[in-house]
């Protein structure tokens, strides 16, 4: 068989802590995940439990203090700056945040011919690419000669994930790309996600909080916790059918749109509470 | 000399740059200082072609000479023309101040660059490098290194440079690493740009304007030092100078007083020229609008939206309102154009022991309402229409009587605990100060009192979070603990704006669970603002879809979930669905 696309072991990260002799802050403690190509690997987990920290590890942006991260085969969880900007054809990211995830001062085209050009792309076909780019995000063509600050949160988001997609890599770092939206952009926007995963076979590590979100594009789910992943496996074995305490509490505690089925669950998280018995 | 006070400046976005360029020329105090700059450098730049004698050619006959045809500003104490002279010292006054620039501008804003981009050690070593410069008393160290170097102007003014460079370092170094963390140089280094590129793309663009402005009032400070030491006659005897002229004619200030003005007149009016052209800079450049998030073209439609009724579902009748609104409209004056209305006739009502949902995306209003019955909108919001709370109308009470009900019988809890805490004071001082101030009690009575609440709110050592910091608590213990703040003095209403949404999935479960033991033990309504349908499902009892600061649909929540009527609610509802599981 052969190896995964992306294929991370034991991975350790941690931050210096500012003072003398004071111990690192360990993010994470010995992860292991892998994506296949073409897949949708969904890492969930609460604030401050290291998921992304993970994501920024996988893109270089994050200390690795020991274990391995392979790409394709290849370790890259130490490479120097130079190496890693070869890796920028391969790996992408679109982040959280639509509003300082692009710089304000640049308008549209300029922000998507960049990827390009650092790549040596002659900058009249650069620019034929960003045209044919704006237009695989659902984005009007004039949309090049705009500034940031002319757009909604979704369609910044559209423009981040143009970006990605400049290069046509083969692994996407998601990190909580709709969590900044509204309920009915973030539908569109996730709809985009898989449109382009079904056309160009890029691969996802979608990194949120909110299992809906996650649940509705994965093939399979991790979930962390305080710097571990307590379980992982296919989604739908993991959201119906949660081995370990902590997932199932995760997904109880998710409030459901329907006030029938919430009343339920809150009934079973009760139970599961009670069994946990008096651990805060 | 003390070193030209400085503010860093914010990042200013660089698309402001030409914007503040125009801006300047519309200030006449920028255009008058630009403009005598530019006749300054003119005049040094001609100096050699419009001087009317040799600057350094003596005249026994004039000496002293006040000014005539031939001599228009007279002559000095050895009979050379002052007008000569003070042209072509003009062209060392500029070259020294342009040098001291030039040092400062390329050491500051480099090692600032590096420092700010890079940290780590650098970041150390540049800040140690930099205070240490100025601590120096300057012109204490300016006149040891000189004894050392020797008496040439050059190199007296490339040390000025050097001591001055501090002042472009600290505002770029702030500038700088203000955006070292931003998302979008992260997305750059992922995109493969190299950091020379990244830095000249994306950083940069941040700096020039806080560097124009310091560059101003660097240049001032080198011309008034650079004065100041050829004064002393520490400079070049043999070169026209400001300062040595200034000396000259100090020397002969009982002979010809009016010889002192000359120099005087031309370092005084530079200097003053530079640092109102700073000042006119950083208020050209500074004075950016912020990037509007949109919202306003959400809102604008407002006015346009077609009247439609309200979708109201039947319902059992209940007990009498507790909170009764009515046609409330919020506006915002706007310059040019008819007021924003952000809440466009808005009614709603909440009973006695009912959770009332307010839900709606982001520009829909839902908060600008909830503000709207606190009274806590901005200045410039008018407001209309009726808001009745127990038999009380409240928009025309006087703000004393408004300000005891709010935290008394009314209870606010905000969006985001951390920054509702003032992080300079213990949590529980911040829970007794409103405790005494509404029930009255004494320091003992009221601590007895919020260790209670702290226990209610289900926090497990009450006395160890009284004491405690606001950083020394997570999230979702600072929620609980304002939570307990509004709940201090039994209100009868509670209004809480997206009281989970900063909170993790977990942590929402156990606050929205504390919220529905709270309203079954006081017997106290509520109005929830949120825009989960989650967070509507498990606590709400009635629910407004809000949407362009209209209501859209209103009623019993089991019957809004069952049975959507309107379009919009139906296209949320389906949002949600779409969330479902991958197929």
């Amino acid at each position: 068989m052969t190896e995964s696309l992306l294929r991370v072991r034991d991975l350790v990260v941690e931050y210096p802590v500012k003072g003398l002799r004071r111990a690192p802050f360990r993010a994470l403690h010995g992860v292991g995940l892998d994506v296949d190509a073409g897949e949708t690997v969904g890492l969930v987990g609460e604030s401050g439990s290291g998921k992304t920290t993970f994501g920024r590890a996988v893109l270089g942006l994050a200390p690795v203090t020991s274990g391995s991260v392979r790409f394709r085969g290849r370790e890259i969880g130490r490479l120097s700056r130079s190496a890693r900007r070869a890796l920028a054809t391969q790996i992408q990211v679109v982040f959280q945040d639509p509003y300082t995830s692009l710089n304000p001062s640049l308008v549209i085209e300029r922000i998507l011919v960049e990827p390009l050009l650092a790549q040596r792309v002659p900058p009249d076909e650069a620019r034929r690419r960003v045209r044919d780019l704006l237009d695989q995000v659902h984005l009007p063509a004039d949309a090049g000669r705009r500034l940031p600050r002319e757009f909604s949160g979704g369609q910044r988001q559209r423009v981040a994930i143009a970006r990605a997609l400049a290069l046509d890599p083969a692994l996407i770092v998601c990190d909580e790309p709709v969590s900044a939206l509204d309920l009915s952009t973030q539908a569109r926007v996730l709809g985009l996600f898989r449109e382009i995963q079904e056309r160009t076979g890029v691969a996802y590590l979608f990194v949120s909080h909110d299992l809906a979100v996650v649940r509705h594009l994965s093939h399979r789910v991790a979930v962390m916790r305080a710097g571990e992943i307590v379980e992982s496996g296919e989604t739908r074995r993991v959201a119906d059918d949660p081995q370990h305490p902590y997932t199932q509490k995760l997904f109880l505690a998710a409030p459901l749109p329907d006030p029938q089925a919430q009343r339920e669950r809150r009934e079973a998280r009760r139970r599961l509470r009670s069994t946990e018995g008096a651990r805060p | 000399m003390s070193e030209p006070a400085l503010v860093a400046p914010a990042a200013v976005p660089p698309a402001a740059l030409s914007g503040g360029l125009r801006r300047l020329l519309r200030d006449p105090l920028g255009v008058v200082a630009l403009g005598w700059l530019a006749l300054v450098i003119v005049a040094a730049a001609l100096a050699r072609w419009i001087s009317p004698h040799d600057p350094d050619e003596p005249s026994a006959g004039d000496i002293l000479a006040g000014p005539s045809a031939s001599h228009l500003l007279g002559a000095d104490g050895s009979g050379r023309d002052i007008l000569s002279r003070l042209l072509h010292a003009s062209q060392i006054s500029l070259a020294g101040a342009a040098l001291t620039l030039l040092v400062a501008a390329v050491l500051g804003i480099g090692a600032g660059l590096v420092a700010g981009y890079y940290g780590g050690w650098t970041e150390t070593a540049g800040t140690w490098a930099a205070s240490l410069i100025m601590a120096l008393p300057g012109i204490v160290a300016l006149l040891a290194l000189r004894a050392v170097v020797g008496p040439s102007p050059w190199t007296t003014m490339a040390i000025f440079g050097v001591l001055l460079s501090p002042a472009f370092y600290r505002v770029v170094y702030a500038a700088v690493s203000g955006v070292r963390h931003e998302l979008y140089i992260d997305a750059a280094r992922v995109a493969g740009l190299s950091d020379a590129r990244i830095i000249g793309r994306h950083v940069l663009t941040v700096v020039r304007a806080p560097a124009i402005i310091v560059a101003a009032a660097v240049g001032s400070g080198a011309i008034a030092l650079q004065s100041g030491i050829t004064f002393l006659g520490l400079g070049d005897p043999s070169v026209a100078t400001w300062g040595g002229m200034l000396n000259d004619a100090f020397a002969n200030i009982y002979v010809a007083p009016l010889a002192v003005a000359w120099p005087s007149l031309a370092i005084g009016t530079t200097c003053v020229a530079l640092t109102l052209l700073s000042n006119a800079l950083r208020d050209a450049l500074e004075r950016t609008g912020r990037p509007r998030r949109r919202t306003a073209r959400a809102e604008d439609a407002a006015d346009a939206a077609a009247k439609e009724p309200v979708l109201t579902h039947d319902e059992p009748p209940g007990g009498a309102a507790l909170l009764d609104v009515r046609d409330l409209v919020v506006a915002y004056p706007r310059p040019d154009g008819p007021a924003r209305r952000v809440v466009d006739e808005v009614s709603l009502s909440v009973r006695a022991g009912e959770v009332h949902g307010l839900i709606g995306e982001s520009g829909s209003g839902k908060t600008q309402t909830a503000f709207s019955i606190l009274r806590l909108l901005p200045a410039g919001a008018r407001t209309s229409g009726a808001i009745v709370f127990d038999g009380t109308e409240l928009s025309g009470l006087p703000a004393a009587r408004l300000t005891r009900l709010r935290g008394g019988a009314i209870g606010y809890v905000p969006q985001e605990p951390m920054s509702n805490l003032d992080p300079s004071f213990t949590v529980g001082s911040q829970l007794v100060e409103p405790i005494r101030a509404h029930l009255g009690h004494g320091r003992a009575k009221a601590r007895t009192r919020a260790l209670e609440l702290l226990e209610r709110v289900g926090i497990a050592d009450p006395a160890r979070t009284f004491d405690a910091y606001p950083h020394e608590i997570s999230g979702g213990m600072a929620q609980r603990v304002l939570i307990a703040g509004a709940v201090a003095c039994e209100p009868r209403l509670l209004i809480a704006d997206e009281p989970t949404t900063a909170l993790d999935v977990t942590v929402q479960a156990e606050v929205l669970d504390l919220l529905r033991d709270l309203r079954d033990d006081l017997g106290m309504g509520v109005l929830l603002v949120t825009h989960d349908f989650g967070v509507v499902a498990d606590l709400c009892d009635r629910v407004s879809v809000m949407r362009h600061g209209r209501v859209v649909e209103t009623g019993p929540v089991d019957a809004i979930f069952a049975e959507p009527r309107h379009a919009y609610t139906r296209a949320l509802f389906d949002a949600v669905v779409a969330t479902g599981e991958r197929a």
